[in-house]
């Protein structure tokens, strides 16, 4: 057998505790489901948990992997809505298809496409800016796709798709898909566990497989120190797209998921405001690290539930935590001293004393 | 009549934008940092200014000066606790601290204030109405332009003439060469976050002057927009954000009237891309070389 390098011995174990974990946490729900031992609540959050899941992860590929600060992720995510209950609509009332299962396949590919769309006509442009421009461009973006969405309507009739963009001039006996300002009405709820069970694993095999491939490494030097990549004949652009593109297209999948979850969607549901929800999940989690944010993405998307009484002080928490994380794990004074501190405990409770210092 | 009215309210929005954008440009300059929260201490100027007239029966001046007292206050507190810790960390952590800052304060405003939209009381800035034959200007317009040009003016002899000033230009061209001549920059860095901070102060009183009403989220889009303008303008030049805020706040309006209420921002930001694309240093900003 070929021997591994210790690297690459802890990478895979971190791949096979990631997935893992996301296979026992679907069977204990599953058999918690088939039990009925399930509250209401939370089988109610559980398509929901996954598309955030995959949001964060997602996201996680651009500013932890890619390190650069994406502020439209809920952009894309809203493309993937609107086009998952499009399409899901049209396919059933044109072509008559009643298995969901299908429906829901095509429509949550179909919104993930899409999204790939737009992130590859945002990232073209986006992507040759740096640092603070880019996030604030982002963030431009997000606010622009939720301007044109609150003015888009798309009916269907006869098995044929309209539409109109800022007046509402479609013929009299269209069926609304997208109706403007109202959002995506007249869903029809086909989203399960499941399939959101399933979108998570193929995020995982696709985020972890591409950040530890060559394509990956470059991505990742393009992150620490892009002159040198650049001067080592690494195609920064290019690279920074793919994270950028892959990241897109798999919020658009949850996206359609999302949308395809409910009877409406509305613009307001992909504001600014869930954008930095994301961000803080990836956050929390830790910039980079994947199975993190899975945990922080299901945590934090149960936990309000839970706590409603503390509902008015949700996002103040968040604010805080988003100030702390970033100060404990930037400050040097502080860095040093937690590690320090980290160092204490591994003396005490481990046998080994392997190596100093904590991982970045 | 209909264009000139529109040419005036964008003149007026722009001014308020280029107050805000001026914040902005001197923090960018000088801490080299997108100070997200900019925006938000804009809303608690308004808020301080609102309470002060509202509750506790000040005159109109007294108010806007309490408010510039306590904004000026909080920023220097934000740049000391949240933003000085990070001086020497990635772009990346201090942006997302500044986005952090932003939410706590509209947090912690929603929790002072309500949820609900609170009406500016009118005072001495919007209480009359000019006629200029079949035009009518409100005087917030008149004094808006005018504090925008008065600002501009002493923020620019204060930068060319006075010590604390040329201290400031400094810094933001060389921080470690600064440092070596015996500038203390902690200290210049605070004086930009306070006189930014006031600035946003006033800007806040303005803002709600012509668009009175007040709630946590009020500062957020003016201050992103404010942000796009100062970019257009060219980030950490003066009358650059002068410029941009101005045409920003006319292309807004235009646009509004005539291709689409609905889509006025979608065209600001288009404005913001455009120009990053086409001239990244922006109207009236020097391109900047990269060393290696």
């Amino acid at each position: 057998m070929m021997k591994m390098s210790k690297s690459k011995r802890k990478r895979l174990i971190y791949n096979c505790v990631t997935f893992a974990l996301v296979i026992v946490a679907f069977i204990v729900l599953q058999s918690m489901i088939a039990n009925k031992t399930i509250t209401r609540s939370l089988k109610g959050q559980l398509v929901p948990i996954c598309c955030w899941v995959v949001m964060a992860v997602s996201l996680n590929l651009v500013i932890g992997i890619s390190g650069e600060l994406s502020l439209g992720h809920a952009g894309f995510m809203s493309v993937g809505a609107y086009t998952g209950a499009v399409v899901s609509g049209w396919l059933l009332r044109a072509f008559d298809m009643q298995d969901p299962t299908l429906r829901l396949v095509v429509a949550v590919a179909a919104g993930g496409i899409l999204a790939g769309i737009a992130g590859t006509l945002i990232g073209i442009p986006v992507l040759r800016l740096r640092g603070d421009y880019l996030a604030i461009v982002t963030l431009a973006f997000g606010e622009i796709i939720r301007n044109l969405v609150n003015v888009l309507y798309i009916g269907t009739a006869n098995g044929k798709l309209y539409f109109s963009f800022l007046n509402k001039e479609l013929p009299a006996d269209v069926t609304m898909l997208v109706d403007g300002a109202k959002g995506a009405v007249k869903i029809k709820p086909i989203s399960t566990f499941t399939a959101g069970f399933v979108l998570i694993i193929l995020t995982l095999i696709v985020v972890l497989n591409l950040v530890n491939s060559r394509a990956g490494r470059a991505i990742k030097a393009c992150r620490d120190n892009r002159i040198a990549a650049e001067s080592m004949g690494v195609n920064v652009t290019k690279y920074k797209m793919m994270a950028f593109v892959t990241a897109a297209v798999l919020a658009g999948m949850a996206g359609a998921l999302y949308g395809l979850n409910s009877s409406t969607v509305v613009p307001t549901q992909f504001t600014f405001n869930q954008s930095i929800n994301v961000l803080v999940f990836v956050v929390l989690g830790g910039l980079g690290n994947v199975l993190g944010s899975i945990i922080s993405a299901t945590l934090l998307t149960v936990l309000p539930e839970i706590l409603r009484a503390f509902a008015d002080y949700r996002m103040l928490v968040y604010a805080v935590v988003l100030i702390l994380v970033m100060i404990a794990t930037n400050n040097p004074i502080i860095r040093a001293w937690l590690t320090r501190l980290g160092n204490i405990f591994r003396h005490k409770f481990q046998r080994g004393t392997e190596k100093g210092g904590a991982a970045r | 009549m209909i264009f000139l009215d529109n040419l005036i309210n964008g003149l007026s929005l722009g001014s308020i934008y280029a107050i805000i954008a001026l914040g902005y440009t001197m923090v960018y300059g000088i801490a080299k940092m997108l100070n997200f929260a900019h925006g938000d201490v804009i809303m608690v100027g308004a808020y301080i200014a609102f309470c002060g007239l509202q509750y506790w029966g000040l005159p109109p001046v007294m108010a806007i000066l309490v408010a510039m007292a306590v904004c000026t206050v909080l920023g220097v507190t934000i740049e000391g606790l949240a933003y000085r810790p990070l001086r020497q960390a990635a772009s990346l952590a201090v942006l997302i601290t500044a986005i952090g800052m932003s939410y706590l304060l509209q947090n912690l405003a929603l929790m002072i204030w309500g949820a609900n939209p609170k009406s500016f009381p009118r005072t001495f800035i919007n209480s009359s109405i000019l006629r200029v034959g079949e035009l009518s200007i409100s005087s917030a317009t008149i004094i808006t332009i005018l504090a925008n040009i008065v600002i501009m003016v002493a923020l620019t002899l204060f930068t060319s003439k006075t010590k604390m000033g040329k201290a400031m230009r400094c810094v933001s061209e060389d921080r470690g060469a600064a440092e070596l001549m015996g500038i203390n920059v902690n200290r210049t860095i605070s004086l930009t976050f306070a006189i930014g901070s006031a600035l946003a102060a006033i800007a806040g009183v303005l803002l709600c002057s012509s668009y009175p009403i007040l709630q946590p989220t009020t500062g957020s889009m003016p201050g992103i927009k404010a942000f796009t303008a100062a970019v257009f303008g060219g980030i950490g030049s003066i009358p650059g954000a002068m410029l941009g805020g101005v045409l920003l706040g006319v292309i807004e309006i235009f646009g509004k009237a005539y291709i689409s209420t609905e889509l006025g921002d979608a065209i600001v930001f288009a404005v913001l891309i455009v120009v990053l694309l086409v001239k990244p240093a922006g109207l009236l900003g020097k391109p900047v070389r990269e060393k290696v």
